[in-house]
């Protein structure tokens, strides 16, 4: 039999290695789109792991493809608008549920959360239609408009609402303020940490949103960053030196907002299990 | 009684609180429940484009004699009974090394293992589509570790083609599922651990009888988020085979024949329309037995 601090030694090892093994498992991807971005493509093809010279052309190769302004734009736009429509849609409807409560709009409420098991599939065709008919192919309405409820936000803030505490509620009612202003001048500052972490979760929701805009995006004018780096990628041998531009691109700003926002990330992650 | 009723009835009518959950009801109204109703209507009907007959259970019938079909249901019930175990099981050891008490830089792990979730599932399959070209970087570093000695097809043989997406999804939500075991972890009284430790129950045990029976709300919902997503599996198959589902249909989902009997090929809506509702049923029925698994345990 081993010495104790042996099997100790050996096991703090093992803990640690695993745990390295992961982290380096975990982290090495996007440590290969950094260095693959400054290589060719026949280099990046061959496993070459050390940086290369091929970065200005690469850059210079995807600008030359691609409208990069106009299609960032695209993508901005649709993820903040998508994202503070659904903050103001989600929130009135998760406080409501919560403050105003009654059998039938527990009912109601019900029905509502029944909408997360529906797969995007499942909807995806008549939603086609419906923005055909209604002439929205290929605007960015069309992309927003079917995202903006979301049970899962619903939820989200129905769950916060019950720390909202009804003093300030009854305060505000014996001040005069109408049920509208409680909420905007009231709960919303109130809440804010709430809002912040539901912002990040659905901004980057929204950024990597893939399969419906590929269906309603049609013109290159219109596409969104994810869009135009899946269509560049998608020859059998394609050109990785420039699509790493591309994937960097619609990278960066969801790593940016995690490691400036991590907290509340996580907080937004969990708020939905609590 | 009569004043009890006249509240109800307050309540009832109140329009101040309807009012604040009027817009979203329209709009879940509109694109989740008409939607949904339209497609189970669709389901009956078949033909080209706005083209359509009613043709009863006629496209229920045709998918029994859909090899295609049969291939995409088999391929994504593949997907979910290997990746969703492994994963979490995976996400379940992760967390628990990570709550070990005396462990150095905690919080870079975790930062690490998580980060995956911050990619686009676009962007991840990309990477992984170069990571794992024939002479790339994934099959190279085998070779010269002595693993292999020819590199692995992963594109072009249905085994290793399947294991590749199983891979790809379990680097991208382990991490995601971990932070949830991890706060979970937090909230359990550590002397539990003490007090077995002190009985001498060995690590292994004290995972499987204290850790993981403490965490099943947990596991429950993670085992259900998972699943519900992979029976939607389509990004990552779409960006690491062309929107093939290839090599010959090897890694074809429900989702992905789906997108291509609507937007690529002839469209069929209605038939499209009926394997959608597959998954309606199949979602349906896991969640049931997940929660009916998870009550009857207690």
């Amino acid at each position: 039999m081993m010495p104790r601090y042996t099997t100790r030694y050996l096991s703090t090892a093992l803990l640690y290695g695993a745990l390295g093994l992961a982290a380096f498992i975990s982290v090495f991807p996007f440590i290969w789109m950094v260095i693959s971005a400054t290589n060719t493509t026949a280099d990046i093809v061959t496993g070459k792991a050390s940086f290369g010279l091929a970065f200005l052309d690469n850059i210079k190769m995807f600008f030359s493809q691609v409208d990069v302004p106009l299609i960032m734009w695209n993508s901005v736009k649709i993820a903040i608008a998508g994202t503070v429509l659904t903050l103001l849609v989600s929130s009135l409807a998760g406080y409501g549920f919560e403050i105003f409560r009654s059998k039938f709009r527990d009912k109601v409420y019900t029905l509502v959360l029944l909408t997360l098991m529906v797969p995007f599939a499942a909807i995806m065709i008549p939603l086609f239609m419906l923005m055909a008919k209604a002439g929205l192919i290929d605007t960015h309405i069309a992309v927003i408009l079917p995202t903006i409820a979301w049970a899962f936000v619903i939820f989200y803030f129905r769950q916060a609402s019950k720390a909202f505490p009804s003093e300030l509620r009854d305060a505000a009612k014996v001040d005069g303020l109408k049920e509208w202003q409680i909420f905007f001048y009231i709960y919303f500052p109130v809440m804010r940490s709430t809002y912040a972490a539901a912002f990040v979760i659905v901004f980057m929701l929204n950024w990597n949103n893939y399969l419906w805009p590929l269906i309603v995006l049609q013109s290159n004018e219109t596409k969104t960053i994810t869009l135009v780096v899946s269509s560049l990628a998608s020859a059998y041998y394609p050109d990785y030196g420039t699509v790493m531009i591309g994937t960097i691109l619609a990278t960066l700003p969801t790593l940016i907002i995690f490691f400036a926002m991590q907290r509340q990330f996580v907080q937004g992650m969990l708020g939905s299990v609590k | 009684m009569v004043n009890a009723r006249s509240g109800n009835l307050k309540r009832f009518y109140d329009v101040n609180g309807w009012l604040f959950v009027v817009p979203a009801l329209l709009l879940i109204g509109t694109f989740m429940f008409y939607p949904i109703i339209r497609s189970l209507v669709l389901s009956f009907y078949s033909g080209r484009g706005m083209m359509m007959k009613f043709v009863g259970f006629g496209n229920i019938e045709r998918l029994f004699n859909d090899p295609v079909f049969l291939q995409a249901l088999t391929n994504t019930l593949t997907f979910l009974i290997i990746q969703v175990p492994v994963m979490i099981m995976l996400a379940l050891i992760l967390a628990s090394a990570l709550n070990s008490p005396k462990l150095k830089f905690r919080g870079l792990f975790r930062t690490a293992i998580f980060l995956p979730c911050v990619s686009s599932l676009v962007a991840y399959s990309i990477l992984f589509k170069s990571m794992f070209a024939t002479d790339g970087i994934v099959n190279s570093t085998l070779q010269s570790l002595g693993l292999i000695d020819i590199p692995i097809p992963w594109f072009t043989d249905p085994f290793w083609a399947k294991l590749l997406i199983i891979l790809a999804i379990t680097w991208r939500w382990t991490g995601y599922n971990m932070i949830f075991y991890l706060a979970a972890l937090q909230n359990i009284d550590k002397s539990i651990y003490e007090a077995a430790r002190v009985d001498g129950v060995p690590k292994w045990r004290q995972f499987m009888h204290l850790t993981i029976p403490m965490l099943k709300p947990v596991i429950l919902f993670t085992t259900i988020t998972s699943t519900i997503g992979t029976l939607q599996l389509f990004d990552e198959v779409y960006n690491l085979t062309e929107g093939t589902g290839g090599p010959a249909n090897a890694t074809l989902t429900l989702s992905l024949y789906i997108y291509n009997l609507t937007f690529r090929f002839t469209p069929n809506f209605g038939y499209a329309a009926t394997v959608s509702y597959v998954i309606v049923v199949i979602v349906a029925i896991l969640s049931f037995l997940q929660f009916y698994a998870a009550r009857e345990r207690k």
